[in-house]
């Protein structure tokens, strides 16, 4: 068919299939990962969880998709009228466009840009735009509390998110989704970053900086519905609500994504096909989000803000020293235990710096 | 802690402005309908004012016009996650009041079901605290888990989960159906081993850890002066338990200790409480092991007002009977004019009292902390609002 | 102590119960939950919810005697009884009226206790919740009925100690009854009193 078709067809047709399939995959992404979390959770808390719909319970999301659509849409009286319509809208665009850049499987990235890593960068960090403006744009004090809170702590986790990813950029040389995941190729997984010491660190690091920015627990202040009920999804009904929901669980499809990209050697494994690869790694991610949301309460503000700033930013500065190390030092052992000596030593001196947040031993006495 | 706050919210070098946030009485972690009015400078709490009575019953009044036996329900509904030692108060006024002995099969049966009322509280109150702490549900469910088989026993001995009527004056309302103290021991066999899971899901989390440690300190020398009761009270290291103080029913006959914390703080309050756990379940061996096999369940001279509770005229005069319930002192004062009505009834709600205390304990905290504070002190609307 | 000991080992915590909720039965830690509508937990013989009213094998041979004492001991006083008159405006021992409002009950049992004539008993029916407050909720004499067997059904030890207790009594009564009228008979004639 190629050969009958004019280019410029050709490069339309596959960005076409490119959208559809992303646009597809989005949202029906989020619409299992809703039920998978129920089911997880449940799991955990000695429940069951949805099975009323649909074998299994299969046709929940289906079902609370109908009722999110036939909704009320309520829209508070003293709102903005613009930035509360706006703000659900805008909030979706980035979680989908970061979809372009992720390597699906061998030669399924949608777009395959050189600078794929700055782009999910710097467009997944517009996601606090949005919520600003739900929270602003609400006019409900515990809305506005929620939207501070995202901004003080998106802003925050930003640094050390991007910092840990600077470790994959030195040793690859790229900063290509693609390229980063051929580097890992080889050796049945063992080229891994994740089975270096600098790796391990990074993908901690960036995996809960990840978990952070997608507003998920422990770090779900924006949304503490125990605190501020709602946070800066407050005011919001039906289908514009389903769109935040949309949008977070989205962010933590891509944040899984890309932290097996990164760090899991994205589709690279052996016998089963690529893209199988890639989601095995990305729903185990995404389980163990779903892992510390059933099992960690929250963090409060200000502890937020000291582990990011006083605990894994010096923790990620160190890391890109260390990953340099390793790109010039020669192929040994030596490297292996000076780096990850070097790491552990820092991790225990910055707990020892902070030893003010540490937990205290407390004795109980007992009385007649 | 005062001057921290005065730093904070000085006008003159900040040009910020205070927010106040109503929260509640539509909240989800309220527990109920009880509002707190707060003025936050950002996140910190400037002055907080509780506000209550969303779900005032009239329960006194009402108490006064009825007879002393149908006030048995009523009482219930005071704190209705412990009406079994809510009941135990009531009697035990009462039965100051009308000079009533209580046989020996009964005064066991009370206590086992007081002790285990108190653990179906505790458990479920660390786990709400956790709820308000962010942890989703997972505490809450495995403590309902544990939970549900004591209401599963309540519920064999007096036709009811959690509105149990069935302590009587003199004694209780119908004896155990047979079995019953089998399946206790069961559930107090396992409840050790749940205590232990229960404690490594949570006791050592760090996040716990920093959320609770020296958040909301209590000091001693405050808490007894806002004459606060209960594990609120021991955990600021007052040793006061009315299970000791006061000796009612036959509390002395038993061994336990009373845990006591140092701090005051919100950790100090979960623990305590994990530890008076521990204790309960040693008071529960003992008794199980020392009940009689059978015997009289309400005493003779109350035998015949069973069946017309009406009738039942306690001499003039006044009587006030308190039981260490799991909230706190709960005490019932009633004065009666020989009717077969109350005078006078009042009782001395835990919850309330214990509430009382909750502005000084928020002020210069986080938001998200006020919340936790509510949490650990541990109240039901039903009793604050009585 | 490694910062993070405690946070995994309460992880370890959550993923023991989910894989024993696919893995163990529910007295092991496993899912112990029942689907509702479909399974049933066993009821206990105690369950007390909503009173209903008894009758001995026919509904018109009810037990109550239209005494006021439930509606008088009732805590939230939600029973309202008028009695039945006769003919010739005599009164009789049956309710007229015996309504009861299950938005006032609070199911405490004290009618039970109270009740001289094993008439009223607390149910084991729950699934009582309706749409409508003002008329299906309150309780006419009708709706309140429930046989003996009903009752020994649902609580067969409490029923088999009152209809024994009956049968017994009954049996004196007539014991008596027999006796007052061989005493009657056989007694001699007293002498007329003399003047």
């Amino acid at each position: 068919m190629a050969g009958f078709l004019p280019d410029w067809v050709l490069v339309i047709k596959s960005v076409l299939i490119s959208i559809a399939a992303i646009a597809f995959l989005g949202p029906v992404t989020m619409m299992y990962l809703t039920l998978l979390e129920r089911k997880v959770v449940g799991r955990m808390q000695n429940r069951i969880g949805p099975n009323r719909v649909g074998k299994w319970g299969l046709l929940q999301p289906l079902a609370d998709g109908v009722k999110m659509l036939t909704k009320e849409d309520i829209v508070p009286t003293p709102a903005d009228p613009i930035a509360h319509f706006l703000a659900p809208i805008l909030i979706v665009v980035p979680a989908l466009l970061v979809f372009a850049v992720i390597p699906f499987g061998r030669g399924m990235t949608a777009v395959d840009l050189n600078v794929g890593l700055l782009f999910f960068i710097a467009i997944s960090s517009t996601t606090t735009l949005a919520i600003f403006m739900a929270s602003w744009g609400s006019r409900n004090k515990f809305s506005l509390l929620g939207g501070m809170r995202s901004v003080a702590q998106m802003v925050s986790y930003e640094v050390p998110m991007v910092l840990s990813v600077v470790p994959v950029i030195l040793i690859t040389g790229s900063l290509s989704t693609n390229d980063i995941v051929l580097a890992q190729g080889g050796w049945g997984g063992l080229k891994w970053f994740i089975f270096t010491p600098w790796g391990l660190l990074a993908f901690i690091i960036f995996y809960l900086c990840g978990v952070a920015e997608c507003n998920r627990s422990p770090f779900d202040l924006p949304e503490a519905e125990s605190e501020i009920v709602a946070g800066f999804h407050t005011e919001y009904s039906g289908m514009k609500f389903a769109l935040f929901y949309m949008a977070e669980f989205m962010n933590s499809f891509t944040i899984s994504a890309l932290a097996a990209t990164l760090f899991l050697g994205g589709w690279q494994g052996p016998v089963l096909p690529s893209w199988l690869w890639f989601f095995m790694k990305t729903y185990v991610l995404i389980f163990i989000m779903i892992w510390f949301r059933g099992t960690l309460p929250r963090f409060r503000v200000d502890q937020l803000m000291n582990l990011a700033w006083k605990f894994l930013l010096p923790l990620t500065l160190i890391n890109i020293f260390v990953a340099g190390f390793w790109y010039f030092a020669p192929n040994t052992i030596v490297r292996v235990l000076m780096s990850a000596g070097v790491l552990s030593l820092s991790f225990w001196g910055l707990q020892k710096l902070n030893q003010g947040y540490a937990p205290e031993k407390r004795v109980y006495q007992f009385g007649d | 802690m005062m001057e921290k706050m005065f730093e904070v919210q000085d006008p003159v070098n900040h040009d910020t402005q205070t927010l106040q946030v109503n929260i509640g009485p539509q909240h989800p972690s309220t527990h109920g309908v009880f509002r707190m009015n707060v003025v936050l400078d950002g996140e910190t709490v400037v002055s907080l004012k509780p506000v209550m009575g969303y779900l005032h019953r009239n329960h006194e009044q009402i108490a006064e016009n009825i007879s002393y036996t149908a006030s048995m329900p009523y009482t219930d509904r005071l704190d209705y996650f412990n009406s079994m030692s809510n009941n135990f108060a009531w009697a035990l006024a009462v039965e100051k009041l009308a000079n009533l002995d209580v046989p020996e099969r009964a005064q066991y049966i009370r206590v086992i079901m007081a002790e285990l009322t108190r653990l179906v509280n505790h458990v479920s109150v660390i786990g709400f605290l956790l709820n308000d702490l962010g942890a989703f549900f997972t505490p809450v469910l495995y403590a309902f888990r544990e939970r549900e088989k004591i209401l599963d026993i309540f519920e064999e001995v007096s036709g009811a989960r959690m509105m149990c009527n069935f302590l009587r004056f003199g004694g209780i309302k119908r004896d155990l159906p047979a079995g019953t103290l089998e399946r206790i021991k069961e559930v107090i066999q396992n409840f050790p081993k749940f205590l232990d899971e229960f404690e490594t899901l949570l006791t050592k989390n760090e996040i716990l850890c920093m959320r609770c440690q020296n958040v909301g300190v209590l000091p001693a020398e405050l808490a007894v002066n806002a004459s606060i009761t209960g594990p609120m009270l021991r955990a600021s290291g007052v040793n006061y338990d009315v299970r000791k103080a006061d000796k009612y029913s036959i509390y002395d006959r038993f061994d336990f200790k009373i845990p006591l914390g140092q701090t005051g703080d919100v950790y100090d309050r979960y623990y305590c409480r994990v530890l008076e756990m521990r204790e309960s379940l040693k008071i529960l061996q003992q008794a199980l092991r020392d009940i009689p096999v059978t015997g009289e369940i309400i005493s003779k001279k109350m035998a015949p007002f069973v069946k017309a509770p009406r009738n039942f005229k306690p001499p003039v005069g006044e009587a006030y009977g308190r039981v260490e319930a799991p909230k706190g002192e709960l005490g019932f004062y009633v004065v009666s004019d020989g009717t077969p009505q109350p005078w006078r009834y009042h009782v001395r709600a835990p919850s309330l009292i214990n509430l009382t205390i909750l502005e000084d304990l928020c002020i210069g905290h986080k938001v998200a902390d006020a919340i936790v504070i509510l949490g650990s002190i541990d109240i039901v609307l039903g009793e604050v609002d009585h | 102590m490694i910062f993070g000991t405690g946070i995994i080992k309460g992880m370890l915590v959550t993923l023991k119960a989910f894989l024993a909720s696919y893995f163990k039965g529910p007295h092991e830690g496993g899912i112990f939950t029942v689907e509702y509508p479909e399974k049933r937990l066993a009821e206990k013989e105690r369950f007390r919810n909503f009173p209903f009213l008894l009758y001995d094998q026919t509904p018109e041979n009810l037990r109550c005697v239209a005494c006021d004492i439930c509606a008088k001991e009732c805590p939230p006083k939600c029973i309202y009884i008028v009695r039945d008159f006769d003919k010739e405006g005599r009164p009789l021992k049956r309710p007229a009226i015996f309504d009861i409002d299950f938005t006032v009950c609070m199911n405490c049992g004290i009618c039970e206790e109270a009740c001289p004539f094993d008439a009223i008993f607390m149910d084991h029916e729950f699934e009582i919740a309706g749409p409508d407050r003002q008329n299906k909720m309150l309780y006419h004499r009708d709706d309140l009925l429930k046989s003996n067997e009903y009752f020994n059904k649902i609580r067969p030890t409490d029923a088999g100690a009152i209809d024994a207790r009956r049968r017994e009594a009954e049996e004196k009564k007539k014991a008596a009854a027999a006796q007052a009228v061989k005493a009657k008979t056989t007694q001699p004639q007293p002498e007329p009193p003399k003047t």
